[in-house]
């Protein structure tokens, strides 16, 4: 780690590929929201991508694992993934139990295997 | 914790109802699922070689953590500022229907366009979901002073998560900092399947999953818009044709 900031370039960067990109949403909505209707044919499909873009990073992170998540074999990620859905499932939807289980398995697993 | 009712003293000033608003992130279950998710984000800004500052600054300018973690995982693993632009993009089309959604719950007449900019800043799933339980508690002069409080007391509580994922995983065990780098994936999991509406949803989420082990085979750079952009057209499909048949069977 060198600095808090670190690199200028690496900010402004974050302005370009992150805060613009996202920011002109809301505005947008801000500037035009009135005359939109929320259950739209087209806010469907847009959500629809938009969910599974989201499901397509979830799946990167747990296929193709950043740092020390790469230590803890394939098999163990996606179990603790599919106990901690029986989880959430369970406990009536509850994020926080899908969460802990999922957490729990993991943990114990790695610490297991050594 | 229980809100004072509509004709309370308590609302006579916006400062007092900002402050209520700001008390408000203890009584939900989302800040701490949002706790979790930032605390994942900080450990993964970190593993992915981005400074504390950096990381701070995305939680406070961007506040979507779809949009942070897509920036951190495609910029981290070498994809152009460009590929990253059109994910974030995408990804952040989302927020569109919900600043129009939130913001017709706070204007009064004589709300100016200006007064609500913070608003939408602040808008993102939790605050959106959040709105629809607090502000029938909120008299209407009030609401906008009450979600600049309740949003920027949930921003202050992500940049700690941010500072203490960010340091613990510069710390912890190896143990240690795999599970933090995995709360990321179980929140964001079940938070979308918490908040899949229709089939159209579920599918999308499903086959989002599935598809992008597939798409990430094409090596393209875009392997998460690709999958993305495909799995969200077949369950918009699906949607469409459940539609027809019902309509059919009318």
């Amino acid at each position: 780690m060198s600095g808090f900031i670190g690199d200028w370039h690496a900010l402004a960067i974050l302005f370009v590929a992150g805060v613009i990109p996202n920011q002109i949403w809301r505005m947008l909505g801000l500037w035009f929201g009135g005359g939109i209707d929320e259950n739209s044919e087209l806010l469907v499909w847009v959500r629809a991508v938009a969910t599974a873009i989201l499901a397509g990073i979830i799946a990167q992170i747990v296929v193709q694992p950043p740092g020390a998540l790469a230590s803890v074999p394939d098999w163990l990620r996606y179990g603790a993934v599919a106990a901690g859905f029986v989880a959430f499932m369970l406990a009536r939807k509850s994020i926080f139990a899908g969460v802990i289980v999922g957490e729990i398995v993991m943990l114990s697993g790695k610490y297991w295997l050594g | 914790m229980a809100l004072p009712p509509l004709d309370s003293p308590q609302w006579q000033t916006s400062f007092r109802a900002f402050l209520w608003g700001a008390r408000s992130i203890g009584a939900t279950v989302l800040t701490l699922v949002l706790f979790a998710t930032y605390l994942g984000i900080g450990a993964l800004a970190h593993d992915s070689g981005f400074s504390l500052g950096w990381t701070l600054a995305s939680t406070a300018f961007v506040w979507a953590g779809p949009a942070q973690i897509i920036v951190i995982t495609t910029l981290g693993s070498g994809a152009t500022v460009l590929q990253s632009a059109i994910a974030v993009t995408v990804s952040a089309i989302r927020l569109f229907p919900m600043v129009v959604s939130v913001l017709p719950l706070m204007r009064t007449e004589d709300t100016k366009r200006r007064h609500l900019i913070l608003v939408a800043h602040l808008t993102a799933v939790t605050l959106w979901v959040e709105c629809y339980r607090f502000l029938p508690q909120v008299p209407r002069n009030r609401r906008i002073a009450f979600i600049h409080g309740l949003g920027l007391g949930l921003v202050s509580v992500c940049l700690i998560a941010n500072t203490i994922g960010y340091t613990l995983a510069a710390n912890l065990t190896p143990l240690l900092a795999a599970g933090m780098l995995m709360l990321t994936p179980l929140a964001f999991l079940f938070s979308t399947a918490r908040n899949c509406r229709e089939l159209a949803d579920v599918i999308a989420l499903v086959l989002g999953l599935l598809l992008f082990p597939l798409a990430a085979l094409l090596n393209s750079g875009v392997d998460i818009l690709v999958s993305g952009v495909v799995a969200g057209t077949i369950a918009y499909g699906v949607h469409r044709a459940r539609a027809g048949i019902v309509r059919a069977r009318a």
